[in-house]
């Protein structure tokens, strides 16, 4: 696949909302007597369907933006519209409610419930969005196909491999089809072959089911992955740029389209 | 979040961790079960005494010498004896009787051949076995023409007969009372032992015969009358019993010359209060006694609060990635504190089982009482179970809906 030039993702995030409209959000933390900026008016939009990445050194801030992002954490100053809903304002259960419906959570070291079935753990959103019995199986085996495990739904985590293991939890980040996949570092603890195939999955989620995806590394090969690169140092973004150059990871191709199940779903 | 997927989240949490769920549910089992058997056990002995009381015939009165005080001091205050003459103006004036005896006795040697033994020797009115409720298995009982010829005849009780007879027919064998010899005409039922003695270890006469010839020089009092050992007023129902009993008081005290103002030379005991008495001094012994094993509950329950916060640490971030996805802090303490009560709710069924068990080997090795094992109790050792779970959890399940989402999935 030849990565699109830079007037056909121009022309497609015109397209679309913006999914993510932060304005100078700054966030201090006190420690002691000395005063921590950890962001300073970082200021960022992002429209639905977009591929991105935040990259920086650890310290810089990127995970402190992941958070305040992903609805974990709330900014000390500043705006941010997450689909539109002014998230600086709401109270803890609202922002859960939030996390629960617009995003969708990818870890380094993917978090999955231990002694639990990779269905269960993608069924997990799901549970807390009220969603029952049957029809929470299914979109739960839905997100596992879309990720290419349809036929390990009945494994548990230790029986799979890394790679797998963060498969489940990308399934797990698509079950509730929020406006928005978040991953911290989604390759740093696999080998390069398992990470190469999750950014491959990444990029066929973003291409052919138009998911808007953010990738927080500090890897520019990981970065390079995506369509753009948001760069951050000291609490403070620095760079915005379109990636040019775009690695395309060869994987398998998807056995079931997402954007399918969501119709299914909704239906 | 649904109910159903709480519950089944907390069943599969305990399960993953059987031998530590099992160790903290038995903290709650031991303490529902030592309260649920101490209960079972004091019912049970509590009606036991009942049934004992009322085996000596129902709605009865006791009139006996001597007043017994009701707190502390002497047992015994002023006594005079009771006279035939009291008995039959007793009879005579007192309303709502069905019936009514006399006995006068005491202790005395019996022998037959080579077997003695001794035993109190009651004379009784022929009326006694209907009074108390108790008839003879052999022979027959004291009747009028005895009482009014003072005939030499004896009713025994079980324990004499078999003392004095070895398995032989008694009836109409002559033994000696005191040396003074009495023909057997009948033996009574077995009554059995309580906690008041061998009630069979007796023997009958007529009260004429006690009174005239064989304790004749103890039976005379002053003014040449017959002394009673006690009265025996059979009533026609409870309610009929303060009336009856304040109208024989009246009569007595006025018979007895006292002062208005003078305490009784005399008590009069009514089987309905004794049983009062006695249910009042089991209940607060048992209630003492559940307090006691209630407290090995609260013990079960800190016990519950321990292993609840070590959950919580260990399963910090998994917490933490609830919360991510979507858990609310509501939902977070409900998913700890459902499992906190299903610790204490499930410890409290086992400790059901187990003081049911337990109150029944009790009377296994204390016999003669049936434990009684009330719905009452069992519904208060589930809601106090339910109420340590709920007690004890709620801290660790506080904790754990307050923590932060991004340190707990930072958390190693």
């Amino acid at each position: 696949m030849a990565a699109p030039d830079r007037q056909d993702r121009l022309a497609r995030v015109d397209g679309h909302t913006l999914v993510i409209d932060a304005r100078d959000l700054t966030k201090t933390y006190q420690m002691g007597e000395i005063e921590v900026h950890a962001l300073r008016d970082a200021t960022l939009q992002v429209h639905a369907g977009e591929f991105a990445a935040i990259m920086g050194p650890s310290g810089s801030g990127k995970s402190t933006l992941m958070n305040i992002l992903g609805c974990l954490d709330q900014a000390t100053t500043g705006t941010y519209l997450l689909d539109g809903v002014d998230v600086n304002r709401l109270k803890d259960n609202q922002l859960s409610a939030i996390r629960n419906r617009k995003i969708g959570f990818v870890f380094q070291s993917f978090n999955l419930l231990r002694r639990t079935s990779a269905i269960e753990n993608v069924e997990l959103p799901l549970i807390y969005a009220g969603v029952v019995g049957r029809q929470r199986y299914e979109r739960a085996r839905h997100a596992l196909e879309a990720v290419g495990l349809g036929d390990r739904i009945h494994h548990h985590a230790n029986e799979l491999s890394g790679g797998q293991q963060q498969r489940v939890a990308i399934a797990r980040a698509l079950a509730s089809q929020p406006s928005l996949i978040l991953a911290d570092e989604p390759t740093g603890n696999l080998d390069s072959v398992s990470g190469e195939e999750i950014m491959g999955l990444f990029q066929s989620l973003n291409e052919q089911s138009g998911i808007t995806v953010i990738i927080v590394t500090h890897d520019l090969r990981i970065a390079m992955h995506t369509r753009r690169i948001i760069r951050i140092a000291d609490g403070v973004i620095t760079g915005d740029e379109p990636v040019l150059e775009q690695i395309v990871a060869s994987h398998e191709p998807l056995t079931k389209s997402v954007v399918g199940d969501k119709a299914q779903a909704a239906g | 979040m649904y109910l159903l997927d709480v519950a089944r989240l907390a069943w599969r949490t305990l399960l993953a961790n059987k031998l530590r769920a099992t160790l903290t549910m038995l903290g709650i089992s031991i303490g529902v079960g030592a309260v649920i058997a101490l209960l079972a056990v004091g019912a049970g002995v509590q009606s036991y005494i009942t049934q004992q009381f009322s085996s000596a015939g129902t709605n009865l009165i006791v009139i006996i010498p001597g007043h017994i005080q009701q707190a502390g001091g002497n047992a015994f205050g002023p006594q005079a004896p009771l006279s035939m003459a009291d008995y039959r103006a007793v009879e005579a004036d007192t309303p709502f009787l069905v019936n009514t005896s006399a006995s006068y006795g005491q202790a005395a040697n019996l022998t037959f051949e080579s077997n003695t033994t001794q035993v109190n020797v009651n004379g009784v009115t022929p009326s006694f076995k209907d009074v108390r409720n108790w008839n003879v298995r052999l022979g027959r009982f004291i009747d009028d023409s005895d009482n009014g010829g003072r005939s030499r005849v004896v009713v025994l009780g079980q324990t004499t007969t078999n003392d004095l007879f070895a398995g032989d027919d008694p009836l109409d064998k002559v033994i000696k009372i005191n040396n003074i010899p009495f023909r057997v005409i009948g033996v009574m039922e077995a009554k059995g032992s309580t906690f008041l003695g061998d009630q069979d270890a007796v023997a009958f006469i007529p009260l004429s015969t006690a009174q005239e010839r064989l304790f004749q020089k103890s039976a005379l009092t002053a003014n040449g009358d017959r002394r009673v050992s006690n009265i025996l007023l059979q009533v026609t129902d409870d309610g009929a019993r303060p009336v009856v009993e304040a109208s024989v008081k009246d009569l007595l005290h006025e018979r007895h010359h006292l002062a208005a103002d003078a305490e009784d030379d005399f008590s009069v005991v009514s089987q309905a209060e004794l049983i009062r008495t006695f249910s009042d001094v089991t209940s607060v012994l048992t209630t003492f006694l559940g307090a006691i094993a209630a407290i090995s509950l609260l013990v079960g329950g800190v016990g519950i609060m321990n292993i609840m916060l070590v959950s919580v640490t260990e399963r910090t971030r998994e917490i933490g990635l609830r919360k991510a996805v979507g858990a609310t802090s509501r939902a977070i303490l409900s998913q700890f504190l459902t499992e906190a009560i299903f610790l204490s709710l499930l410890g409290g069924a086992i400790g059901i089982a187990i003081g049911i068990g337990g109150a029944y080997a009790i009377s296994l090795i204390a016999s003669g009482f049936t434990p009684v094992v009330k719905s009452s109790a069992i519904v208060l050792a589930v809601g106090f179970s339910f109420v340590v779970g709920l007690f004890f959890g709620i801290y660790p399940a506080r904790r754990a809906a307050r923590l932060n989402p991004i340190d707990a999935l930072r958390y190693e």
